[in-house]
């Protein structure tokens, strides 16, 4: 079997000693609880660790797992003209972002397709802050060229690779993280502020990559690991790898940059419109003047053709439908591409995102996933898989 | 007679001319928590090597090979609906599929349990 796992795993199995690899100042924590490490963006990550990926997604669901997401970019827009500038790079509104706010944008190129999907924070840019961004890891280093060459006049952009990453996820992070850091309950989804925890300085954020309720906490590589140890003696708390990571993403309709978007995928075709505000649109305030404008406002306005939409899929039969799978309509003409699929373990059915023609995106749409060389009847479904649980204030 | 292995992370047990098939104890740990199996059609006649299903976990899919030519005569019902006994009892429970000897010396050539235990550690 080893040579169709390495061919067709999205991470390599077996552990090997590879010195290329950077590795993350949680690094000999993740060795000592036991965790089979792998590449990924660049950097030696656990992709789980001795309870195994499913019973990781459970935990998560069901109370709080902690995650290293340290190969992730850091980066800090300083100075007055920064928000405008940011602006031009993304079909997002930047500018009017209230102070503590944080909001999900995507850096375009001049065809309109994604160089990168990232979220961001309004720390009082207008008042000596800074805009903290925060990238995926494999794109941070083209990322912050982007950024630089293409605004770097107009503000400070400063990388921080000294700073840690660490989120914790799932329906008891709250309570586990108020214990170490109180005042954090009072953040609501969308929302960040500084903390301290022992003298540490943390910038956390209520938000995440699971569908759940939690927190993304920015901190030094210094304080990273005993922080993570803090959270794991709490009793709600378990690490979780990039496995289950990668399942609680998807069962949360949350797409992963270059598998779900990439360069040759615009927002309006990824489905992102939401992302996109009002101001930003045609007729609004500041329409436009973002790289592949054209394009982009005329796919949302319905003036460009828009050949393809990503869509979400359930299998109706209880087969895994992976990526690069073909879907097929019922005449047996190929008319989309599975771009993420697995057994979703909370959802506990086969579940895909995919890219489809899109007369074929309609919700309820039946399509044939060819698994195999056998067809796989899926049904064209509305995202999330499993409901969302993000803290949007008291009830 | 004790098992066999493949560098695939095969075993088999044969009984009699009759091979019984599965994935290794290292296989199903690198896979993970598996959650489907494809198993191949009783009175399929497959040659050595070829692919005779597949196992697949959350993470990833692995295709599983026939370790000896032969026809099917057998698959694991309850693998199929309970995928989880791949990992419990790999070497038992969690058998695939049962095969007829057609090249029956091609047994020989496998891997024993020694073998195979330095071929996991290399």
């Amino acid at each position: 079997m080893a040579q169709a796992m390495a061919f067709q795993c999205p991470w390599s199995f077996f552990v090997t000693a590879d010195t290329s690899l950077l590795t993350t100042p949680l690094h000999a924590l993740h060795l000592e609880l036991g965790a089979r490490m792998v590449p990924f963006a660049g950097y030696s990550m656990p992709v789980q660790y001795p309870a195994g990926l499913m019973a990781e997604h459970h935990h998560t669901r069901q109370s709080a797992g902690l995650f290293d997401v340290s190969h992730m970019g850091q980066l800090r827009l300083a100075g007055l003209d920064a928000a405008a500038a940011f602006e031009t790079l993304m079909p997002v509104d930047v500018v009017d972002l209230g102070v503590g706010k944080q909001r999900y944008g995507l850096l375009l190129n001049d065809a309109g397709c994604i160089l990168d999907d990232l979220m961001f924070v309004n720390r009082d840019v207008m008042n000596g802050g800074d805009i903290f961004v925060v990238v995926n890891g494999a794109c941070k280093v083209a990322d912050t060229a982007h950024i630089h060459a293409r605004i770097g006049s107009r503000c400070q952009v400063m990388t921080l690779p000294e700073q840690a990453l660490l989120a914790l996820q799932g329906p008891l992070a709250v309570t586990a993280l108020s214990r170490l850091v109180p005042g954090v309950e009072k953040l609501v989804f969308m929302t960040g502020g500084a903390f301290e925890w022992q003298g540490a300085a943390l910038f956390i954020t209520r938000s995440g990559y699971t569908g759940e309720d939690g927190f993304e906490i920015s901190v030094h590589a210094a304080h990273a690991e005993a922080l993570a140890r803090g959270l794991l003696n709490q009793p709600e708390v378990q690490a979780i790898g990039l496995g289950a990571r990668n399942s609680l993403r998807l069962e949360a309709g949350l797409c992963l940059y270059g598998q779900d978007i990439d360069t040759t995928t615009t927002p309006v075709e990824a489905g992102l419109n939401w992302a996109l505000q009002k101001s930003r649109r045609s007729a609004g305030v500041r329409a436009g003047g973002f790289p592949g404008a054209e394009r982009v406002l005329g796919q949302l306005d319905g003036t460009a053709s828009l050949e393809r939409k990503r869509v979400g899929l359930i299998a109706l039969e209880r087969v895994p439908v992976r990526e690069h799978v073909m879907l097929h309509n019922a005449q047996g003409e190929r008319v989309g591409e599975v771009t993420s699929g697995l057994l979703g373990p909370t959802a506990n059915q086969p579940i895909a995102m995919a890219y489809v023609q899109t007369k074929y995106a309609t919700t309820g749409t039946l399509l044939n996933a060819m698994v195999r060389g056998k067809a796989v009847p899926m049904c064209v479904s509305a995202m999330p898989f499993v409901p969302t649980r993000y803290f949007r204030g008291p009830a | 007679m004790s098992l066999k292995y493949t560098e695939d992370h095969e075993w088999i047990q044969l009984e009699g001319d009759i091979a019984v098939v599965g994935i290794t104890h290292h296989a199903q740990d690198a896979l993970g928590d598996v959650v489907f199996v494809d198993l191949p059609e009783v009175g399929t006649s497959l040659a050595q090597r070829d692919i005779a299903g597949v196992v697949e976990s959350v993470k990833a899919a692995a295709d599983v090979y026939m370790p000896v030519s032969g026809e099917v005569t057998e698959v694991n019902e309850e693998l199929r609906s309970d995928p989880s006994l791949a990992n419990a009892d790999p070497l038992g429970k969690g058998w695939f599929f049962k095969v007829k000897l057609s090249a029956p010396a091609e047994v020989d050539a496998l891997l024993d349990e020694t073998a195979y235990t330095q071929f996991t550690a290399g």
